[in-house]
């Protein structure tokens, strides 16, 4: 009252700084952004002295230097003659792969788990809990070293599948589980292949097409399709008439023991492996925690109004209760995606050659670069991450709840 | 006379309700085999769980406890499987490392009085004067580990009393602000010129020492435990600031604010231990070389922090407006309207969030083993180079796994605890 009436800056006296709101937030602004500067000067002023006393001023330089070490997972071209700068690049690669397939696997563990837990079969809910409850509770680098164990002291050593009486055996000819890694059957592409990949785009993009005016048919004359089983039908039949038809131009080139080692197939190595399956595991225990509480947190009332509307389960499921769990279970799920690629970066324990073992590690140690490695290694986590954040709310936009 | 119509006189006995609806067979049969989908299902189950244990309790069950190398186990016809030896023969490693064994009561002493230290915090039936015990814990702990002189902890804690000193004789004729900003100044004066030649001198007049211990020495559970309470310890306040300065109307303090958050939640926990360890010296003043473990407990706490922000803004944005707006009305100021209304709601309802972020942040000291301090799993894999223990795998991991494992698992339960006693719903 007294405040509105007075005129700003008539009576103005220094006090009224502190002690009137007006100004108040003012002067502390000011005064914290000062201290910010202030700190980060001292900081930077700290670096540039203690740099220039080691005769090493920031120079990116190093970068376009040959690397000068080997990584045995690449999915592009590398040797020990490309630049520091495509090893960082192969790093990053190798981070997302592991992150992208980890995410899958958890989500999918997750899910499922998630809703076991809710099941109304006693040891079934237990099992789960257990299954939750160890997960969630040991250290993630604990589980990664353990997964890593397992597979190089319980799996077979390549020459064991060797000879008459091997001790070791392919499943079906096709897979080869050894302590060097896991050998799996790699698609070749012959002769003719184009068109069966083509038929294979196009049914995609008809199940697309077709979903949609299954939709709008419901909408119009109340008649329900089998979509998913026409679905089905479409991803498959098509593409596998045509590699039919054009003679198999797609094949599968088996692993096979050559000598003391499998040729041939893919090769993953158990790094891979191991830290795939124990940050799935891991991440798949919190995943399933936000799905039940998802789940939980929708009303009775909802899958009964559903079912007195005479919906049948599943459909009460996938059109009632799923879409409004989802917008619960969604921003949870987006911060253990991050999680999952954060903790990635404990590749290094297992010697899987991601950005922290290039950039971070090799590249770090070899050029001695401290300061240069490691800023850039946080900004490509921190580009990775916000990229992450902005793709899934997006998504989380699209499924929130539309309020007025 | 009209025969009488047949009236039954006596009550019948009650009759036992039928086998299968009451008891332990009613219970199989609703939460079993309720169907037959549900009873392959449970069988199919039961049978796992059966040959999981068939397989693994011979294995566990060895006779191996007092084996003192892995080649002892392997000789020996008696043991077909774990060796746990290993757990017997480097426990005290294991939970000290290289702590000197005479002094190993320290480490101790400071475990068992940080129960005492925590239970007025944890339950509030304990007595509320153990509080000041609590605030003071911290210091007496650093003492205890670390041990030297106690003056430098007793002048630090001197610090807190000059500032109240100075407050108190200035908030008569200064005004309320001004004193709280003073007493803030000397004390902050006091703790970067006073402490050290202080300390120095009273330690001349009065030695009160105990043998120092150096941060190389320290390792195993221990150092997990202190490096995971101190960052809780720190980074809860760290972490309410930050919130708050988030939610804050003041535009610099709210971009500061979110940009620190933002910049700690997208980096992993290594690049900033990286940075502890390799960086951090970059930006202090040439000589200054403190701790790895000081180094290590700061950027912990830094990077818990910005998650307990996090997860406290979500407290905050979950309260309805009107508890805002009523201690507005009620013509509290910023700061009591916060300590008095928003933050006991705010972090009731975060509360399963914030222990979260404690057991994250408890689980993540394990990461120290990468940049080479001796947490349990970086003496995991000392043990394993060791001629006695090579070789050894699942023994040393499973011991790990459960030591961590009862400790995230109490502080799980005790959330619950919590929820439960702080519900007002019915």
């Amino acid at each position: 009252m007294a405040m509105a009436d007075q005129p700003a800056g008539k009576s103005f006296r220094l006090s009224m700084l502190l002690y009137d709101t007006r100004y108040r937030s003012i002067t502390i602004q000011v005064i914290m952004l000062t201290l910010f500067v202030i700190g980060v000067w001292w900081l930077i002023n700290n670096m540039y002295t203690n740099l220039a006393i080691a005769n090493k001023a920031p120079d990116f330089g190093f970068l376009w230097n040959p690397s000068g070490y080997d990584i045995n997972q690449h999915m592009i071209d590398y040797s020990s003659q490309s630049t520091n700068a495509r090893a960082w690049l192969v790093g990053l690669l190798n981070t997302l792969l592991v992150a992208f397939l980890g995410c899958i696997l958890a989500t999918v563990l997750g899910v499922f788990i998630g809703v076991l837990r809710l099941s109304k079969n006693w040891i079934i809910s237990r099992l789960m809990t257990v299954y939750i409850e160890t997960f969630r509770n040991v250290p993630v680098l604990l589980w990664i070293l353990f997964a890593n164990s397992i597979f190089i002291d319980t799996l077979p050593q390549p020459k064991t599948f060797r000879g008459e009486n091997a001790t070791s055996h392919m499943l079906w000819d096709a897979f080869a589980f050894t302590n060097r890694g896991f050998y799996i059957p790699k698609p070749t592409f012959g002769e003719g292949y184009l068109p069966v990949l083509i038929v294979f785009a196009l049914s995609i993009v008809a199940i697309f097409i077709f979903r949609k005016w299954a939709y709008k048919r419901q909408e119009a004359t109340g008649e329900i399709l089998p979509v998913f089983w026409i679905g089905v039908g479409l991803f498959f039949i098509p593409a596998i008439v045509t590699q039919l038809v054009m003679g198999s131009p797609i094949g599968l080139e088996y692993p096979a023991l050559k000598g003391f080692n499998f040729k041939g197939g893919f090769h993953l190595r158990n790094s891979l492996i191991s830290l795939w399956l124990a940050l799935s595991l891991y991440t798949a225990a919190f995943i399933a925690e936000a799905v039940r509480a998802g789940i939980m947190a929708i009303n009775k009332g909802q899958s009964e109004a559903a079912a007195a509307l005479g919906l049948r389960q599943n459909r009460v499921m996938s059109l009632v209760v799923l879409p409004q769990a989802l917008r619960v279970i969604i921003p949870p799920l987006i911060s253990q995606y991050l999680n999952l690629t954060k903790n990635s970066s404990l590749a290094i324990a297992v010697g899987y050659m991601d950005l922290t073992g290039t950039l971070g590690g090799i590249t770090l140690n070899q050029t001695g670069r401290a300061l240069e490695c490691i800023l850039l290694l946080m900004l490509t986590y921190l580009a990775i991450s916000l990229t992450i954040s902005m793709v899934m709310n997006i998504y989380n936009n699209s499924v929130k709840l539309k309020e007025r | 006379m009209k025969p009488e119509p047949y009236v039954r006189r006596e009550m019948l006995a009650p009759q036992p309700a039928p086998l299968g609806e009451t008891g332990i067979l009613r219970w199989m049969k609703a939460n079993l085999f309720s169907g037959p989908v549900n009873s392959v299902i449970s069988i199919a189950a039961g049978l796992f769980v059966l040959y999981v244990l068939y397989r693994l309790l011979p294995w566990a069950i060895q006779p191996s406890w007092n084996a003192t190398s892995l080649s002892q186990c392997q000789d020996d016809p008696n043991i077909t499987g774990a060796c746990w030896g290993v757990i017997h023969d480097r426990f005290n490693q294991l939970m000290f490392a290289f702590y000197p064994h005479e002094l190993q009561w320290r480490p101790l002493l400071a475990f068992g009085l940080m129960f005492v230290a925590i239970a007025p915090v944890l339950f509030d039936k304990v007595p509320r004067f153990l509080l000041a015990f609590t605030a003071m814990f911290p210091l007496l702990a650093i003492w205890l580990l670390w041990g030297g002189s106690a003056w430098p902890e007793l002048m630090v804690l001197a610090g807190f009393f000059i500032g109240y000193a100075v407050h108190k004789a200035l908030v008569g004729p200064a005004g309320e602000l001004t004193a709280i900003i003073l007493g803030v100044l000397a004390t902050l004066l006091w703790w970067i010129f006073g402490v050290s030649p202080v300390a120095e001198m009273l330690q001349g007049v009065v030695p009160l020492d105990i043998t120092p211990v150096e941060s190389s020495k320290f390792g195993g559970l221990m150092l997990s435990i202190t490096i995971g309470l101190a960052g809780i310890a720190f980074s809860f306040p760290l972490g309410i600031i930050l919130a708050l300065g988030r939610q804050s109307d003041m535009f610099i303090i709210k971009t500061l604010s979110v940009g620190y958050i933002e910049f700690i939640r997208g980096v992993p926990l290594i690049t900033l231990l990286f940075v502890a360890s390799v960086l951090l010296n970059y930006f202090l003043p040439r000589g200054t070389n403190f701790d790895l473990i000081l180094r290590v407990v700061i950027m912990v706490t830094l990077f818990a922090a910005a998650y307990m922000a996090e997860v406290i803004r979500g407290g905050l944005a979950a309260l309805p407006k009107g508890q805002y707006e009523a201690a507005d009305a009620l013509g509290l100021d910023y700061w009591k309207a916060m300590r008095l209304i928003i933050m006991p709601q705010a972090l009731k309802i975060s509360i399963p969030g914030i222990v979260g972020t404690f057991i994250g942040l408890f689980k993540d000291t394990t990461l120290v083993s990468i940049i080479g301090l001796l947490d349990p799993i970086g003496l995991a894999n000392s043990i394993r180079g060791t001629t006695d223990w090579n070789g050894i795998v699942w023994e040393l991991y499973l011991f790990i796994a459960l030591m961590f494992w009862v400790f995230t698992f109490s502080m799980s339960r005790y959330s619950m605890y919590l929820e439960n006693k702080l519900k007002t719903t019915h």
